[in-house]
């Protein structure tokens, strides 16, 4: 809870569907204001990587704040995932800092992650197959087990209690998403869209205050991701969490995002609401190319 | 190596406790009536002990996904360790020197286990070689650890818990069986916990799991630790209970290979497996034996039997691989619901 605070700057009591009624009676709604004084849920810092030569981030700044959707577009190659793995701390820029929270790091603990109040997607499922999808959501609490394994076995200390909290809190979590008929199937024995789903339920279980989500519409057909765009506004609205999104589905994009920042060939193009990145004449060149003479006034 | 199987999902609606409660109360109170001293010396003494073996072996390679070739070493260390236990310390009861056993295997595993830290599959399985090499070079350069036995063989001491004897067949199975039951139930519950689910979190997707705060250095050594003390322990089952006299020379990486096998043939990722893997990896050669000498007469010796032993086993490692990758478990659990399904519609 510690970490969420410290992100958010503001009180978010617990994080589960129980709750939700009474947030929304407390008015505390996220969803249209994201600008809580100023504070920085992610920052970027002047962030540049590449790959033997070929740069895949080339000096970006990127600033989020609590409670806002941001969401991150580009053709393929823009360096959209490099910049989530980059915040996620799965690479390692070249230059630069990552802000989370309070915290200023040149290289981000992968391990310790959890502990700042970050859960992420994969762009390519990185579910546990081989758990049932309940245990998949658990073991998104398993950065709180406190009790050791000896304890888990014999049943005593605070074992008991923990596993009944992880069960309950993934309980409530895939209540929340539509999961609980497929609470017992193995994960990997489900459908792409509600595998999907699955881990966005193992992202949320752990309570996070900055949520990154690497395409989670691709590959769904148009019911699951309308279902999907909504499963998203709610975990912000209702629990107040931060989402970082890369999407490709500009139409999802420009209705689910407060705020949108467009790449291209690892530069950072632009940056602002909807309506603003529509009308940018670097965006639109970007996305629907634009042949040389038409800068230069000259030919090929 | 496809591991998908996980025995938290119910076929039937028998409660879960039914059939072990079941099997073990035949195990206890009949088979010891009816059981000729052939079926628990040649049959039931190396399936318990290699059963647990695969357990320990499950744990590491079928969970956590860290392909291990060094548990002959863990058995060797097991034996080795219960022996001097118990030769050096006066007045330790059995149960001490095993318990014992299987924390120096544990250790000793662990230690071993440090190179997963940074190696991974087929590698760390190379890596694992340097236990099974170590171990076995080191029981037999020191003689201390047989007592100074010229040939490096040592000798069983007496089993008995408080005044009890168990060193006839019946006694020894008895005894195997209880040990076996126990840490059989604690790996089953370790599975089911947090860190079992950690385990598979760890095999299935690695950076997913340290992403999401899985601690995957620590749950990788107490894979390594966990199945260290269970193969420690099932080698002093080998070599009190079942051989009763060993050298190091038996623990050598055929043995690994061996339990290896019990789990891919058994099913990977399940306690169950270990026990249908050793089952048909003890029974096979006794039925090999008898069906080749009443085939083939005197022309099957025992070089024919050892060499058609490992033809049929290379074959059936194969034929499981291809066609049943999930192991024997997947396979009985099938035909198990094909027959409750029939018996309900009639």
């Amino acid at each position: 809870m510690n970490s969420i605070n410290r992100i958010s700057g503001v009180h978010t009591a617990t994080y589960l569907p129980v709750d939700i009624a009474a947030e929304q009676q407390n008015a505390r709604v996220y969803g249209n204001e994201p600008h809580p004084a100023g504070k920085i849920a992610l920052g970027l810092e002047s962030v540049s990587l590449s790959f033997g030569g070929v740069v895949a981030l080339e000096n970006i700044d990127l600033s989020v704040r609590p409670g806002e959707i941001r969401a991150i577009i580009g053709p393929n190659g823009a360096g959209k995932s490099s910049l989530i793995n980059v915040i996620s701390g799965v690479y390692r820029p070249d230059r630069g800092h990552v802000r989370i929270g309070h915290d200023r790091f040149t290289n981000v603990p992968t391990q310790k992650l959890v502990h700042l109040g970050v859960a992420r997607t994969f762009q390519n499922l990185a579910l546990f197959k081989g758990l049932s999808v309940t245990d998949n959501v658990m073991s998104g609490r398993a950065h709180k087990a406190r009790s050791t394994f000896l304890g888990q076995i014999f049943g005593i200390g605070r074992s008991p209690s923990e596993e009944v909290d992880a069960h309950d809190r993934a309980a409530k979590i895939l209540k929340f998403l539509n999961l609980t008929d497929v609470g017992n199937r193995l994960a990997g024995t489900l459908p792409y869209g509600l595998q999907k789903r699955v881990e966005l339920a193992r992202a949320l279980v752990a309570e996070p205050a900055l949520l990154l989500l690497d395409e989670p519409m691709a590959g769904l057909a148009e019911p699951e991701k309308v279902e999907m765009t909504k499963f998203i506004r709610a975990a912000n609205r209702e629990y107040g969490t931060t989402i970082v999104l890369i999407e490709h589905d500009i139409g999802v994009v420009m209705e689910l995002s407060h705020y949108i920042a467009v790449f291209d060939y690892g530069r950072k193009i632009a940056d602002g609401t909807p309506e603003e990145v529509r009308a940018d004449q670097k965006v639109i060149d970007a996305y629907l190319g634009v042949a040389a003479e038409n800068i230069d006034g000259g030919g090929i | 190596m496809t591991i998908a199987t996980l025995e938290a999902i119910p076929t039937s609606y028998t409660p879960r406790w039914l059939t072990p409660v079941l099997l073990l109360g035949i195990a206890y109170l009949i088979i010891p009536l009816v059981g000729t001293s052939y079926l628990f010396e040649a049959i039931l003494l190396p399936f318990l002990a290699l059963s647990l073996a695969g357990v320990g072996l499950n744990i590491l390679t079928g969970y956590a996904g860290q392909v291990s070739l060094g548990s002959a070493a863990f058995l060797a260390v097991g034996a080795f360790a219960a022996y001097n236990f118990n030769l050096r310390i006066d007045g330790l009861p059995i149960l001490g020197s095993i318990f014992l056993s299987g924390v120096v295997a544990a250790a000793i595993g662990i230690v071993f286990g440090l190179p997963s830290l940074r190696l991974r599959g087929f590698y760390l399985a190379v890596s694992t070689l340097a236990a099974q090499f170590f171990v076995q070079w080191a029981l037999t350069k020191f003689s201390w650890f047989s007592n100074n036995s010229a040939s490096g063989v040592i000798d069983a001491p007496p089993l008995s818990i408080a005044g009890v004897e168990f060193n006839s067949a019946v006694g020894r199975y008895l005894f195997s069986l209880t040990i076996v039951a126990v840490l059989t139930f604690l790996a089953y519950r370790l599975v089911l916990s947090q860190t079992g689910r950690n385990f598979i979190a760890v095999r299935d997707n690695e950076t997913a799991a340290r992403i999401i705060g899985v601690p995957v250095l620590k749950t990788k050594l107490i894979a390594f630790g966990v199945s260290s003390f269970v193969i420690g322990i099932a080698g002093v089952l080998w070599a009190f209970a079942y051989l009763r006299t060993v050298e190091p020379a038996g623990f050598n990486l055929d043995r690994s290979f061996q339990i290896l096998f019990i789990i891919i043939i058994g099913g990977l990722a399940s306690i169950r497996g270990a026990f249908f893997g050793a089952a048909l990896l003890v029974v096979t050669p006794l039925i090999l034996s008898r069906v080749g000498s009443f085939l083939l007469g005197d022309f099957f010796d025992s070089g024919v039997l050892d060499m058609s032993q490992r033809i049929v086993l290379g074959g059936l490692i194969i034929l499981f691989l291809i066609l049943e990758p999930d192991g024997l478990v997947s396979f009985w659990d099938r035909i198990r619901k094909r027959t409750t399904t029939r018996l309900l519609r009639q």
